[in-house]
């Protein structure tokens, strides 16, 4: 079983992010970038598939400017087999994503797809499942519990009332939460190992791939700052003050 | 836990640190002979992460290693272009003329930088001459062989929970072994207070050690205010005569200032909170004039060696080499530390080459050292610091005489008299000191600020501040010092907390809160903190710093 996954680089979740002072956006010139945290956990989860003899190639991808090498590096240094590279100067949006990603899986042709459950930057979480659609696998989203017997696939996600048990068959495009492993470290030993891994390159123009940008973005502002409490005197003034100047009751 | 099978990794050189001095000495080995094999360990999650300095950047030591710096496109852009020195009282700010300044004040020629992205940019030209850099790994152990010498360094274990068992993801630590080490950890490394201690480095030193604690502030400002390329230096308000310390602000790229605050960890008294001395000193109407409309984006603390070369260890040992701030190359007076902690690498470089090649022994380091222009520039400088024991004014006086007058070749040399651990008075003895409350525009609490600067370690670690004697600070510090380690740390790490159950105030440390300052380890009056290194990626991510 070969499977893929997509990795996305983002700026790290423990950097403060700032928004740049025209508005454009946020500010990532000198952040710090790393792997998209829940995408760990799809690398993780492949891994663990190799390890337990059910996959037999794992394969990561990302799609982005020459940068994006690092990731794909501490995804092979993680355990990851090879790695392609999506070449494209612009960022692209979900769906421009997942019919690329359309693409690479008509070439490779991967038993199981899998992808963190949304990325930290722009939380859109809706590559996995506009790419399910795309190609009509089956998908599962949230997943924080994967077994996989043969040809079906047994998956947990945690929803409002309690965790879902479904069922579904290969070949499927899974999503994963962060409750689904712990990340490994990518040990020394691994890192330079990784560094002789293959990495293709592959330039985004050669895939046919309408990547055009469907949405504008006007504006990127920072959330209104929080206002300082206040102290009152008793129930009576709280219920004053709720009802006159807070207007909630 | 069982003896763990540690993999092991073989190197010419293994370099700890990737700061200006470590950094430097790999390029400058990979220049005289690329056939080496050099690895660089840093602790931080990516280079640079954990590079915090002022920073005026004085390009000597840069000119030498990479003489095409400007063609490359390294971030070294603004040049000084104007500077001034002042003395600053609660409301008013008196001038110091440029001509009375001493040369080493004056920084014509010199740049603004932010040293981590500078450093961001020397791991990048190194790895392009094949060294190689972790980040995210620290070296947590030196090793050594059967006769003492040192033969590499043990990078931390990773995933261990906070009573020291493995988790699931556990990953031991391993071996990387080279012919020579390179200690380069900056400021009170913990591997280089072990080998100072171990080969007792320091015998022949005429004074202790003398620290310093920097802090730095990056302000977005009102661009009618900023003047790009000035530089501003002040003493005076709001420390006290009796502390040695003072202001910098410097006007960078893109509406940026740096602001920031420089205190003598030998203060006295020990209600003294370094912290809030810098945010009351942006109350004072002169800075908060620039400050308004403006914004904070980032913060940092590091502690920075000050002793100059009365303190300096010998820098060499049996298999390594202690450099830049590791050793205390920074010269105080200059409030400089990067171009001197660079040409240190660079002449390591030159031993280290000699000896894998010629079999040159390493302590033909300290000739080397002695023969170059950082000797010459530190020998100049040595007097500056230790006249502060005098006071501010007949301090300032002095050294007036000693640089203006002399260029710091006055026939004597002023020693440092007391380490920093021993300069505190008991709380009984002190005057409490009351600083203002913060008011959320200028002057910021610990927790927003350590916010700023990014500080994350993985939970469910061992906690890498270690007490020596656990109840030391319930049964003696909190009594006598009123626990100095609630205001001399600048995160907020330490807190004097009440236990219901013994009765009794009890020291609690908030480890994830560190920034890696290493200023408890200095400060400590019983030296009863150790700094350790915590799980590798673990501490600040500083940028633009």
């Amino acid at each position: 079983m070969k499977v893929l996954v997509a990795v996305k680089r983002v700026v790290d979740y423990k950097v403060q992010i700032r928004v740049k002072s025209d508005n454009s956006g946020v500010e990532t010139q000198n952040v710090k970038m790393s792997v998209n945290p829940p995408d760990e956990n799809a690398i993780e989860e492949a891994v663990k598939l190799k390890e337990q003899g059910i996959a037999t190639e794992t394969i990561a991808i990302s799609i982005g400017d020459d940068k994006c090498q690092d990731v794909l590096r501490t995804s092979m240094a993680m355990g990851i087999d090879r790695s392609i590279l999506v070449k494209s100067p612009n960022t692209l949006e979900p769906l421009a994503v997942a019919k690329t990603l359309k693409k690479i899986i008509e070439k490779e042709k991967p038993d199981l797809v899998l992808m963190g459950k949304q990325a930290i930057d722009d939380d859109s979480n809706q590559t996995g499942q506009i790419l399910s659609a795309l190609i009509n696998w089956p998908q599962g989203c949230f997943v924080s519990d994967l077994k996989i017997e043969g040809q079906k696939v047994l998956i947990s996600r945690e929803i409002d009332e309690g965790i879902e048990n479904l069922e579904t068959a290969l070949p499927a495009v899974l999503t994963c939460d962060l409750r689904l492993n712990t990340p490994r470290f990518a040990s020394l030993p691994n890192i330079m190992k990784a560094k002789k891994k293959p990495l293709e390159s592959i330039e985004i123009d050669s895939l046919d791939v309408d990547t055009e940008a469907k949405i504008k973005v006007l504006k990127v502002v920072e959330p209104p700052k929080r206002k300082a409490g206040i102290m009152v005197k008793d129930v009576k003034e709280l219920v004053q003050k709720l009802k006159n100047e807070a207007k909630v009751i | 836990m069982t003896e763990i099978q540690r993999e092991e990794m073989l190197y010419d050189v293994v370099i700890v640190g990737a700061g200006p001095a470590g950094l430097s000495t790999a390029i400058k080995l990979k220049q005289l002979n690329e056939e080496l094999s050099i690895c660089i360990l840093e602790k931080a999650s990516e280079v640079g992460a954990h590079i915090l300095s002022g920073n005026v950047f004085e390009t000597k030591a840069f000119d030498e290693l990479i003489p095409n710096w400007k063609e490359l496109d390294a971030p070294v852009n603004t040049k000084v272009k104007s500077e001034d020195f002042s003395f600053l009282t609660k409301n008013k700010i008196f001038k110091i003329p440029n001509f009375l300044l001493p040369k080493t004040l004056q920084n014509h020629g010199n740049y603004i930088i932010s040293l981590s992205n500078l450093c961001k940019w020397l791991g990048e030209y190194a790895e392009n001459l094949g060294v190689e850099i972790f980040p995210g790994f620290a070296a947590s152990k030196l090793i050594y062989d059967e006769s003492d010498v040192v033969i590499g360094v043990q990078t931390g274990d990773m995933g261990l929970d906070s009573n020291n068992n493995p988790k699931d993801n556990f990953e031991p630590g391993i071996n990387i072994k080279g012919k020579v080490t390179v200690l380069s950890e900056g400021c009170r490394g913990h591997l280089g207070k072990e080998v100072i201690k171990k080969f007792k480095l320091d015998s022949k030193n005429k004074s202790p050690q003398q620290y310093g604690i920097g802090f730095k502030e990056i302000w977005e400002i009102d661009s009618n205010k900023h003047n790009l390329g000035k530089v501003s230096h002040s003493v005076g308000w709001p420390l006290q005569s009796d502390t040695y310390g003072g202001s910098f602000c410097y006007h960078a790229e893109n509406n940026q200032i740096y602001l920031g605050y420089v205190i003598g960890l030998d203060y006295k008294n020990p209600y003294l909170s370094p912290y809030d001395e810098f945010q009351q000193f942006k109350t004072h109407p002169e800075i908060k004039n620039l400050l308004i409309g403006g914004k904070r984006i980032s913060y940092g603390a590091r502690a920075l060696i000050e002793g100059g070369l009365q303190s300096l260890p010998q820098m060499h040992m049996p298999g390594a080499l202690l450099i830049g701030c590791d050793a205390g190359t920074l010269n105080m007076p200059k409030i400089k530390g990067s171009h001197t902690a660079m040409k240190s690498g660079i002449i390591a470089a030159e031993v280290i080459n000699n000896h894998i090649r010629n079999n040159v022994e390493l302590s033909s380091y300290e000739a080397e050292f002695q023969n170059s222009w950082i000797y010459e520039e530190l020998n100049q400088a040595r007097n500056v610091k230790p006249s502060f024991k005098w006071g501010l004014i007949p301090a300032m006086i002095f050294t007036g005489i000693d640089q203006k007058l002399f260029g710091g070749r006055l026939p004597f040399t002023l020693q440092h008299k007391h380490a920093d651990h021993e300069s505190l008075i008991p709380a009984k003895d002190s005057k409490k000191i009351d600083y203002p409350k913060y008011d959320n525009e200028f002057t910021f609490d610990k927790p927003s600020s350590v916010y700023l600067s990014g500080t994350n370690h993985a939970d469910n670690q061992p906690c890498h501040l270690v007490l020596n004697d656990k109840n030391l600070s319930i049964n003696y510090t909190i009594e006598k010092y009123d626990e100095p380690a609630q205001r001399y740390c600048p995160a907020g790490v330490y807190e004097v907390e009440f236990d219901n159950e013994t009765k009794k105030n009890f020291l609690k440390i908030n480890s994830q809160n560190c920034i890696h300052c290493k200023t408890c380890d200095i400060k400590e009056p019983s030296q009863n903190i150790e700094w350790l290194t915590p799980e590798g990626g673990g501490g600040p991510i500083y940028s633009g710093t």
